[in-house]
């Protein structure tokens, strides 16, 4: 399965995007969503991006107010999780210019397909800037 | 619309937007959720909305859901909206109803139709975006309703469809191995495919089919290996690049491949050598994705056949791991030797005083996967050192879920390596004492095993002296306020058995302790049955020993107030302890013989003692027994009617066929229910063992007992028994016998004692300290105690210099920016300073050349961020030339910007300012919109000006300024 779920979460703890690849409750979402930004927001720059947390691992990065966290199975390569978070982000910066909180906020939809572009089935599957914008530019172009 | 959008969103979108964004709290948070659901109840059921108005609803109920509240009233919208031309809508209305509904939900059947005719679709987007629904709405069931459309798009012109395609060939293959079993061709066809994106994405389900199934894939090893040469080699095109790497997600995916069909491979592994060994030597080990690679060359290392090469390779990185100030690759070293440790156990020596301060770290992360580790390299000269710190640090922690693993690892340690058996009682006492909740059941029996037998040896004094010790230790922790119920069975049974053994504590003293116990826990039933049934071994042993048995007042009231006890059980057990009592000597000493807990008893489980009651039975009519093989369905039932709920068979589903065989259930019922005989039928004897069931009986007595106990009130006769070998002689004695037998079973004579007397390892001997001369450092005493404790010999103090110099000096960032390192000094005392990853960016080439006169200068004073300033020096570099004409263009003037500044400096958060030209960038245009902003921008990236200017102009019309409460949600991401 690889990656459990991907959430977008300010310095508040509040979600600005959350994408899981495997079903969870209403309820379910909201309790793990509380547990692991507490869990994360508590711990200092010098301290592991890595938090185990149940059976898994959560990998998180931040941005500005912004927290990237990555829920992992455990064998999953921990670094790897952490340069994809950038490698989002990059991504989303370059269709955005400059990406900011409002950005994503303004269009969830877009960060989704991006999202939807680089991840399937918990994998990663594209990593190639121009591949992941590409559909959603053409798309932008016809509509 | 630009890709900035505000075009097309309507003011209330983006005020809701806003509003979300500007909340300080939960609690506001949620009172704007939900009038948001108020308002969209009310909108969506107006007739004639426009599609964009309808796009913008289905997102704002993607809002709700995400924010924690129900949007089901609008998933219909959400289903339709998927049935619409427009690409954008159809996508959009795809998304909501992924992320809305899961695969088993009723109104997917209507959204498998619309998925069917958008797979066949000549718009390859529209073929794309179905394909994602595919993979997250169809379920077992409905894979058939896709599948061939799928198959065919594999070979689809465009590669975003083939890509798409095996993904979601893959998700069947999750979802339903079988169901695409078949198909399992196509996944190593599009390995060859000619678009480096299909192959990456094949990579991933050919990762979980090799997982699954090493050996039908042996023969890809070599395919796999050219693959990962010709990415090392830089073969892709350079949009797969990241951080100026080749590919690396795709390395990484192909090494965990290899590592896969290596393991346990000789001759696999040999063709990777040469590509791992390539690898280690390219890759750039100063980036986080350089480090993440070979990490993952380090795994593959460790898991195929052992190179020396490649593991003095692997060795060296993890060396530099571990000695890197980055936590995280701290993290990895402790990791990948933990790995590597079981190939070259030597190579632990070398880093033990890292590992140390990883222990040491407050780190919780960092501290969990050292306890790993050292559950690796445990054996018997280290095990007390790590079972104990292992136990401290248990007991420090509150996460449950933790807990419990790092309990049940200590106890397996314990048994495996217990150096004697005075430490493997008082570790488990501790383990008990403090997480005596969270320990399998399993292991208290093996303890009150190893109490009842010793490890084996021959020697009885010792034998006896472990008991007492045991004793002693029981009776002093009893008193202490709240222990577990499992360490209280198990301290009662010890008591109960050994209790007045050796001579030392007199009978009324223990049965006293037993009685406090028993009344301290008066709801915990299950202690207080380990209690009476201790207090009637005591007793049977006083009167077998021949002395007069002295109930103490307070254990008389006990027992009288248990046998009136609501729990049928601990009523028994009252009942059985005064029986006993009443008897003569000769013959308690026959029922409960001392020190038989661990004699095996035999089971004939056909009962053949019964055989005449049960003809006797047909005789007068009753019903033959039919084994529960040959029953159907009616078992469960008739389960039920017994109320032994416990033999419920777990697998009954629904049952579709009709109830056949109505007479099964009236069979106790037809049989003339005065006679005891025919009452026994009552008795639910499927398996006549049950109660003597080793691990049912023993790890729930009062429930397991709880069942028959009520058939046996029914037939009102206490003294009654069920299914047990002595059961035909009914006397209340042997009933004693038998329910002590119960506790006694719980040592299950199926040779379950893991725990086996120290024996040396061979191992060990690598770590003699005869190999190295040493000179001491200042290295604390105590941590080389530690050190010398954990890895045998003497610490090796010529690495302590440096390391030890390194680990105390405060972590740095990593970058090898030249700008940054001041700038990090100088936010250093800030309280929030980003990340260092965070500067760590090949994007941020603006060259900061010398300040001009800078009319930004009181931005300076105001803004305490030292990267803060030094970026608006950088757009005043433009501004310089520049400055005027776009002044103009806007006609506003610099003193916003000073207001703007103002504005952060009354704000807490303008220390967490990211640094950077950009972050200054939109701070400044969203006050006031400073084009000189803008024309950095566009020099520090690529087109952005148009982008910047829609998102100052977005920004204003929505009134947004950075004054508002959440100044944050400007603040670029990449600083």
């Amino acid at each position: 399965m690889g990656i459990r779920f991907i959430l977008m979460v300010n310095k508040q703890g509040q979600t600005r995007l959350a994408q899981y690849y495997e079903w969870l409750t209403l309820e379910e979402r909201r309790a793990i969503e509380g547990e692991i930004v507490r869990k994360c927001l508590a711990r200092n720059e010098q301290q592991c991006s890595f938090v185990e947390h149940r059976n898994y691992k959560i990998v998180y990065r931040r941005y500005a107010s912004l927290f990237f966290l990555v829920g992992v199975d455990n064998d999953e390569n921990e670094l790897a999780i952490l340069e994809f978070i950038h490698l989002l982000v990059e991504t989303m910066d370059r269709h955005f210019g400059n990406v900011c909180e409002l950005d994503i906020m303004f269009h969830l939809e877009k960060a989704h397909f991006m999202l939807e572009e680089m991840v399937m089935n918990g994998c990663i599957v594209e990593t190639s800037k121009s591949n992941i914008l590409s559909p959603i530019q053409l798309m932008e172009k016809t509509s | 619309m630009g890709s900035q959008g505000g075009i097309g969103q309507s003011k209330e979108f983006l005020d809701l937007v806003k509003s979300i964004g500007e909340a300080r709290s939960k609690a506001e948070e949620d009172r704007i959720v939900l009038g948001e659901i108020e308002t969209l109840k009310r909108r969506l059921v107006e007739p004639g909305i426009p599609k964009r108005k309808m796009k913008e609803y289905i997102i704002r109920l993607v809002y709700i859901e995400m924010l924690g509240h129900d949007a089901s009233f609008g998933y219909i919208h959400a289903v339709k909206m998927t049935h619409d031309d427009s690409l954008f809508l159809k996508r959009t209305g795809y998304l909501a109803v992924t992320l809305f509904l899961n695969e088993d939900h009723d109104l997917i059947i209507l959204i498998v139709n619309t998925i069917q005719k958008d797979l066949k679709s000549d718009n390859f987007l529209i073929v794309c975006a179905a394909l994602n629904a595919v993979c997250k709405l169809i379920n077992e069931e409905t894979i058939p309703a896709v599948l061939p459309q799928v198959v065919e798009l594999l070979g689809h012109q465009k590669e975003a469809v083939r890509k798409k395609a095996i993904m979601a060939l893959h998700r069947f293959h999750q979802k339903s191995p079988s169901s695409v079993s078949h198909l399992v061709s196509n996944f190593r066809k599009r390995l060859c495919d000619n678009d480096p994106g299909v192959m990456g994405a094949t990579l991933c389900p050919l990762l979980d089919l090799v997982n699954r199934d090493v050996s039908s894939f042996k023969d890809l090893v070599v395919s796999f290996v050219s693959i990962l040469k010709q990415v090392a080699e830089h073969r892709l095109p350079k949009t797969y690049d990241y951080h100026q790497l080749p590919a690396p997600f795709i390395q990484i995916r192909l090494l965990k491949i290899l590592g896969l069909l290596g393991s346990g491979d000789k001759q696999a592994s040999e063709q990777m050598y040469m590509v791992v060994g390539d690898i280690f030597r390219k890759c750039d080990s100063s980036s986080n994705i350089g480090n993440a690679v070979l990490y993952q060359c380090v795994c593959c290392v460790s898991s195929i056949h052992p190179n020396p090469k490649l593991l003095e390779s692997a060795a060296d990185v993890i060396a530099r791991f571990l000695k890197s100030d980055s936590h995280n690759l701290k993290y990895l070293g402790i990791d990948a030797l933990g790995r590597l440790i079981k190939l070259s156990p030597e190579i632990a020596e070398q880093h033990q005083l890292a590992v140390i301060d990883c222990l040491e770290d407050p780190d919780d992360t960092l501290k969990r996967k050292t306890f790993e580790l050292l559950h690796k390299m445990t054996k018997s000269s280290n095990v007390e050192v790590i079972v104990d710190r292992m136990i401290d640090y248990m007991i420090s922690i509150n996460d449950n879920h933790y807990k419990t693993d790092i309990v049940s690892r200590c106890v397996e340690l314990a048994e495996q390596f217990a150096p004697s058996n005075q430490w493997f009682i008082q570790t488990m006492n501790r383990v008990f004492e403090h997480a005596g909740d969270l320990v399998n059941i399993k292991v208290a029996h093996n303890l009150m095993h190893l109490i009842a037998e010793g490890f084996g040896e021959d020697d009885d004094t010792e034998y006896t002296h472990l008991r007492s010790s045991a004793v002693d230790s029981y009776l002093r922790i009893i008193g202490a306020p709240k222990l577990p119920s499992v360490f209280l069975q198990v301290i009662c049974w010890v008591l109960g058995e050994y209790g007045t053994a050796d001579g030392k504590y007199s009978a009324s003293y223990i049965t006293g302790k037993l009685c406090d116990v028993a009344e301290a826990y008066s709801n915990d039933e299950t202690v207080k049955a380990y209690a009476v049934t201790a207090l009637m071994k005591i007793y049977a042993c006083e009167m077998a020993a021949g002395r007069t048995v002295d109930i103490l007042p307070e254990c008389q009231t006990l027992i009288e107030e248990l046998s009136a006890s609501h729990s049928t059980d601990l009523q028994q057990r009252a009942y059985e302890l005064q029986a006993v009592i009443a008897l003569d000597a000769q013959t308690v000493e026959n029922i409960l013989p001392s020190d038989a807990s661990s004699k095996e008893i035999e089971i004939d489980k056909n009962l053949p003692f019964l055989n005449d009651h049960v003809e006797r039975a047909i005789e007068k009519g009753a019903q033959p027994y039919i084994p529960e093989s040959e029953r159907s369905g009616f078992s469960s039932a008739s389960y039920l009617n017994s109320q032994d709920l416990h033999e419920v068979p777990p697998s009954h589903g629904l049952r579709f066929e009709a109830y056949e065989l109505p007479k099964q259930p009236s069979v106790p019922l037809t049989t003339p229910p005065v006679s005891i005989g025919s009452s026994n039928e009552l008795i639910p004897v499927p398996e006549p063992t049950y109660n003597r069931g080793t691990q049912a009986a023993v790890s729930l007595p009062s429930s397991s007992n709880a069942g028959p106990a009520e058939v046996k009130l029914r037939l009102d006769g206490v003294q009654k028994r069920w299914g047990r070998p002595t059961y035909s002689s009914s006397s209340a004695s042997t009933s004693a016998a038998a329910s002590q037998d119960t506790i006694n079973g719980v040592t299950p004579p199926d040779g379950a004692t893991t725990v086996t007397p120290a024996i040396s390892k061979g191992r060990e001997t690598t770590y003699e300290p005869t190999r190295k001369t040493q000179q001491a450092v200042e290295i604390s005493p105590e941590k080389q105690k530690l050190a010398a404790s954990l890895f045998g010999g003497s610490s090796k103090q010529e690495r302590k210099s440096s390391l030890g110099g390194g680990h105390k000096t405060a972590a740095k960032p990593t970058g090898g920016h030249a700008a940054e390192a001041p700038a990090k000094k100088m936010a250093a005392p800030v309280q929030q300073p980003p990340p260092p990853d965070l500067l760590d960016l090949g994007e941020m080439t603006v060259a900061t050349t010398g300040p001009l006169i800078d009319p930004f200068k009181q931005l300076e004073g105001l803004l305490d961020s030292v990267e803060l300033a030094s970026s608006t020096k950088n757009h005043v570099d433009v501004s310089a030339a520049k400055g005027p004409d776009a002044m103009a263009f806007y006609g506003d003037s610099a003193t916003t910007v000073e207001q703007g500044g103002h504005h952060f400096s009354s704000i807490d958060d303008v220390d967490n300012l990211v640094s950077g030209l950009s972050s200054a960038t939109t701070d400044a245009s969203s006050g006031g919109g400073i084009p000189t902003s803008q024309l950095t921008t566009q020099n520090s990236k690529g087109p952005n000006l148009k982008d910047a200017l829609q998102k100052d102009a977005l920004v204003r019309q929505m009134g947004v300024n950075p004054s508002s409460q959440n100044p944050n949600l400007f603040k670029d991401l990449l600083g």
